[in-house]
């Protein structure tokens, strides 16, 4: 494998009866690289997701992870390889405490195969990961039903069952969305940690100013084409960028 | 000024949580008493009860087996309405056995909750991938196909069944074998929807998604579950023949489908004590109100009707919050 992009998405296409949701999309994905993904709303970007996490069948074109073409997997099987991701829309399990949330990820196969055939004692585990994503343990945050936590909190809970997993690649569908500028600033040291632990991640973000701090690189999306790709500034000064994205004319 | 009800748990509940914290008897019992009520009371009435009525307790007894597993089913998000195909297979399973191959009946019941298990789980294994009344419409289907094809190919006796199949070796062991079935399943399975893997299976049916985003799959937990669910069910039909010493088409009828939700939403679902309470209330209101003959069946509506209205959490649910909590009028502003 060696020299070769982690993940790649190779001339994919996704058709919803008509509505030709991705059209021709390839990028790559570096190991330990940060890459944004980014495009108005409705441009394809958790289509996107869907298409790397075997959610949805691409109609055409592939996904390929590490030489292996894993477009075409169950979604659990592509899991298990190692690629984890956040739903947009966060649904925790609301009747049940933060920490029992993740005794469902820490049931994963992925999990056993990574601790060497163990899966440990999950309630211990739960608590550390949710300390490690900000639930505050002398408040006893994570004993907290899932119904009465704050969105922040509720994000940090996804962002928590996502890692639980022990990924290589993480993607992180508008994790911001609906958090405050104090809440945002105090997730993405959490992420930066991700990546000094070598992980590689895709972020979808609407908020492009904390986006493009920490991305390497980002990829810009429009009716499921893909519209520029490289450098933060030099993408956001093309024109065809401007006036898709930002709605301004050049 | 204002009244609302306030709901406080009991200070011993709270207490409970721990088990250091137990240092009297009055504790100990205020735990074990909800354990201890049903599994006396099961064990005891076998022996006070006239012969109407034990044969009463053992239909009891089956109806709320065929209650847990649907509750079990319901929990991992499959909603059955054919009990009967899991009933009726289990009972045709050792009719056969019994009838055909000469096993002894106390062999030929667990081999056949097995196997009536397994083949239930194959009939459905197709259809396990649909969600909600898609897959519950094809359980209701499939035991009405099953009445016809044992018609129309007159296999294992035809529309006569099989009759002078073997009894169970005396009524002792028929009475103590349903109600010790019923609180082992009652009691195990309780504790296995209590564990992680219960949690996988409860999350399966409330955002199965997240438990595909988990790297598990989900289809292999849900025919687990349904060989699970299907062998309790399967094995109270091979109760039932030997019961009966009969195996015939009936054992498909609907009634074996619809009774045991009603037990399990009257007694309130995902607690299988909820179902063994609704079971425990209906099976001898429906015999007393055999007495009042044609419009039995109304009346056992009208009861349905005002219980789903007036508990709609269910039995089981409105007791456990009443012994564990006490409710007072407070004033607000
Ligand atoms: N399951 C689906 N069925 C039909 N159309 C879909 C489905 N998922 C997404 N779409 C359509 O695909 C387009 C892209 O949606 P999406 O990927 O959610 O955009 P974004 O995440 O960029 O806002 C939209 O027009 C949306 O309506
Ligand atoms: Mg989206």
């Amino acid at each position: 494998m060696g020299a070769g992009p982690l993940l790649a998405l190779k001339a994919l296409y996704k058709n919803f009866g008509g509505i030709l949701a991705i059209n021709d999309l390839s990028f790559e994905l570096a190991q330990g690289e940060l890459l944004g993904l980014i495009g108005p709303n409705g441009s394809g970007k958790t289509t996107a997701v869907n298409l790397i996490t075997g959610f949805v069948k691409p109609s055409s074109g592939a996904v390929v992870y590490r030489g292996r073409t894993i477009s075409g997997l169950p979604p659990y099987a592509i899991v298990r390889l190692g690629i984890s991701r956040t739903f947009q829309m966060v649904k925790p399990f609301y009747q049940l405490p933060a920490y029992k949330n993740m005794i469902i990820p820490l049931c994963s196969p992925r999990v056993k195969q990574m601790a060497g055939g163990r899966y440990g004692d999950r309630d211990a585990v739960a608590l550390d990961l949710l300390e490690e994503v900000g639930f505050e343990r002398d408040a006893q945050v994570a004993y907290k039903s899932a119904a009465v936590l704050p969105q922040g909190y509720l994000k940090r809970l996804e962002l928590a069952k996502a890692i639980a997993l022990k990924p290589d690649v993480v993607i992180l569908d508008e994790l911001f969305s609906g958090l405050s500028l104090a809440e945002v600033a105090s997730i993405v040291p959490i992420i930066e940690r991700l990546r000094q632990e070598g992980k590689s991640i895709i972020m979808i973000e609407h908020r492009l100013k904390e986006l493009f701090r920490i991305a390497d690189r980002v990829v810009v999306l429009n009716f499921g084409q893909k519209i520029a790709e490289g450098r933060a500034e030099a993408v956001m000064a093309s024109d065809a960028v401007k006036k898709a994205y930002l709605g301004v004319e050049a | 000024m204002e009244r609302r009800k306030e709901r406080i748990d009991r200070g011993i509940k709270v207490r409970a949580g721990d088990v250091f914290a137990l240092c009297s008897w009055r504790e100990m019992l205020y735990l074990l008493a909800p354990r201890l009520i049903p599994v006396l009371g099961f064990l005891l009435l076998p022996l006070i009860l006239d012969n109407y009525w034990q044969k009463v307790l053992l239909s009891v007894a089956a109806f709320a087996l065929l209650a847990i597993s649907w509750d079990i089913l319901a929990q991992s998000g499959m909603i059955s309405l054919g009990q009967a195909l899991f009933f009726g297979l289990g009972a045709y399973c050792s009719g056969v056995l019994t009838h055909v191959f000469g096993w002894p009946p106390l062999l030929a019941l667990p081999v056949a909750a097995l196997l009536g298990g397994l083949l239930s789980t194959l009939c459905l294994l197709p259809v396990l991938r649909l969600r909600g009344v898609y897959f519950s419409m094809v359980t209701l289907i499939i035991p009405l196909m099953l009445v016809r094809v044992v018609e129309a190919t007159k296999i294992f006796g035809g529309t006569e069944g099989l009759s002078g199949i073997a009894p169970l070796p005396s009524k002792w062991i028929e009475l103590y074998l349903i109600v010790g079935a019923l609180l082992a399943a009652l009691f195990g399975f309780r504790r296995m929807l209590d564990s992680d893997y219960g949690l996988v299976l409860k999350a399966i049916k409330d955002n199965d998604r997240s438990v595909i985003n988990a790297g598990i799959n989900i289809y292999w937990f849900k025919a687990q579950a349904l060989f699970i669910a299907s062998s309790l069910a399967a094995l109270t039909g091979a109760f039932m023949t030997h019961v009966y010493m009969f195996v015939g088409m009936p054992v498909f009828a609907l009634d074996y489908s619809i009774l045991p939700i009603a037990a399990a939403v009257v007694g309130g679902p995902g607690t299988l004590a909820g179902a063994t309470v609704g079971a425990v209330i209906l099976v001898p209101l429906s015999e007393v109100l055999r007495g009042i003959g044609g419009l039995r069946i109304v009346f056992y509506g009208l009861f349905l009707v005002v219980f789903i209205v007036a508990l709609p959490e269910g039995i089981f649910h409105y007791i456990q919050r009443k012994y564990h909590q006490f409710e007072r009028w407070v004033e607000v502003q």
